[in-house]
């Protein structure tokens, strides 16, 4: 009947998600600024969001770093050119994969997190409660979790990176017969300042991305149950893909010359 | 003398259902206002509105004589500090221990140390007949009655001169009902504060107010002293009080 009635109304319903998300970015970005500051509760989520993140974050590097080294090697065997594992490894680890691997993991532990607690806070009004105690919800609950998140990946970043060079060097020197003294004089020499520091800055990029989402969709979240389980489902999808969407543009902004 | 809380022509809508529709109420210091009303009419929305939790779309909220209807941020803070509020479900963080729970109002909202917020909370758990040990419990390992009477002490912690109850005794048996009815009426005596209920339990009502008003239809349909309920001759009330499924109020089933 009419055809482009449910592409008007997703288009609607996506506009005002975005100005919705703007406004509340906004928000959240003056309320970083305002004092008090919380310092009690942004120590807390620096546990939350970095501290308990660690083991994830390093088992997935170790693996990744691995699996590369593997990959590596058994396709620069068809030119000859397996000698290169060192090199793109840590290429590879410190650009792109340590920082969306662990962007990727912190959002599916941290994300959903963040969106349940204030989703059911919602639900329950004790967001409202916090308003009739005198207290700002955005300052109180969402900026103590952007900071930490915002100071946290780029620490987490950095350990990923070393683990997943480490997961390199494992599988070079045991199954690839590489010498492990000429591995890690390779991997750096050929690392440059630049590679490590492009992975950091994306790396408090995607912690942004990961509080902003989970707070934002909790603070959405309507209904009971079901809704908490509606923000955070959304939490981590968004985050997820707003991280591959920055990484793409973060890379062209850091590495176009 | 000024009304300490007064609503003029508030509307309020959400999409396409009128919830609020010019509702005109006043409130005088140090009385007890009890809202009554079916499920759905507005009463929640009434107070979210004075809370600023809501933004109506028309009319005025004066609190003290002053105009709070478009306030924010920092002068919004400060207005908020005459306030205190008994939620349905106590809405207490659960991520904090009861004293702190009660305490939160006064260490966060008005930076007092904790060592002193802990004292206080203590003595107004004392106040709703709670022992000190529960103050150190957190609110998941309380009962319903439990949780209703710390969320109390959490709202008369700061000594508010306004307290908001929002269906007090919903939820409850009638004997942690009837309890939790005197502790409203000796705690707002005590803090000689001004008190706005929501309910639709009249035996609470009754018991908590000095004056009753309906609201139905997204407006005060009736208001008068709790003892002239009885006697309003207004069919739509005398319906309400007697809970009568035959009348002039008809429940919407579908929202």
């Amino acid at each position: 009947m009419k055809p482009f009635a449910p592409i008007g109304r997703s288009t609607m319903t996506l506009l005002a998600h975005i100005g919705r998300l703007s406004v509340f970015t906004g928000t959240a970005l003056a309320a970083i600024v305002a004092p008090p500051i919380y310092w009690r509760l942004i120590g807390q989520q620096i546990m939350r969001i970095g501290y308990y993140s660690l083991p994830v974050v390093g088992l997935t590097a170790f693996f990744t770093g691995g699996a590369l080294a593997l990959q590596i090697y058994l396709g620069g065997n068809r030119y000859g050119a397996e000698a290169i594992v060192p090199q793109i490894v840590v290429l590879g680890i410190t650009r792109e994969l340590g920082p969306v691997i662990a962007g990727l993991m912190v959002a599916g532990r941290v994300a959903a997190a963040i969106a349940a607690e204030i989703g059911t806070m919602k639900v329950t009004e004790q967001i409202d409660a916090l308003t009739t105690l005198a207290t700002n919800p955005i300052k109180y609950l969402v900026v103590p979790r952007l900071i930490a998140a915002v100071l946290c990946m780029p620490v987490l970043v950095g350990i990923a990176d070393s683990i997943g060079v480490f997961g390199g060097y494992v599988v070079a020197t045991q199954s690839l017969g590489f010498s492990g003294g000429i591995y890690l004089k390779n991997t750096v020499d050929f690392a440059t300042q630049q590679d490590i520091v492009s992975g950091l800055i994306k790396a408090a990029a995607f912690g942004f991305i990961i509080a902003l989402m989970g707070c934002y969709n909790g603070f959405n979240s309507k209904g009971g149950a079901q809704g908490v389980g509606n923000a955070t489902t959304a939490a981590v999808v968004s985050s997820s893909i707003l991280i591959l969407a920055a990484n793409y543009l973060l890379t062209t902004l850091l590495f176009s010359k | 003398m000024t009304p300490k809380i007064q609503l003029i022509g508030v509307k309020k809508r959400f999409g396409s259902k009128v919830v609020l529709d010019g509702v005109d109420l006043t409130i005088e210091p140090r009385s007890s206002l009890v809202i009554i009303g079916g499920s759905g009419t507005g009463k929640s929305v009434t107070i979210k509105s004075i809370l600023g939790i809501i933004r109506p779309d028309e009319g005025t909220i004066l609190v003290d004589g002053e105009d709070i209807t478009h306030i924010n941020g920092a002068v919004r803070d400060k207005v908020m500090k005459k306030f205190g509020m008994l939620f349905q479900g106590g809405a207490l963080f659960d991520s904090l221990p009861v004293w702190e729970n009660v305490a939160f109002g006064l260490i966060q909202g008005r930076g007092m140390a904790r060592a002193r917020a802990r004292d206080i909370a203590m003595e107004k758990l004392a106040k709703v007949g709670l022992i000190a040990e529960v103050g150190d419990l957190f609110p998941v390992e309380l009962s319903g009655g439990m949780q209703k009477r710390v969320g109390l002490a959490r709202a008369i912690a700061a000594d508010p001169e306004i307290i908001f109850f929002d269906e007090p005794t919903t939820g409850l048996d009638p004997i942690m009902g009837d309890i939790i009815n005197d502790l409203i009426v000796s705690t707002v005596k005590d803090v000689g504060a001004t008190a706005l209920s929501i309910t639709h339990d009249m035996a609470s009502a009754r018991k908590i107010s000095d004056r009753i008003a309906i609201l139905y239809g997204g407006k005060i349909i009736w208001q008068g002293p709790t003892g002239d309920v009885d006697r309003s001759g207004n069919p739509y009330v005398d319906q309400f009080i007697h809970g009568r499924a035959e009348g002039p109020i008809k429940m919407a089933v579908k929202a």
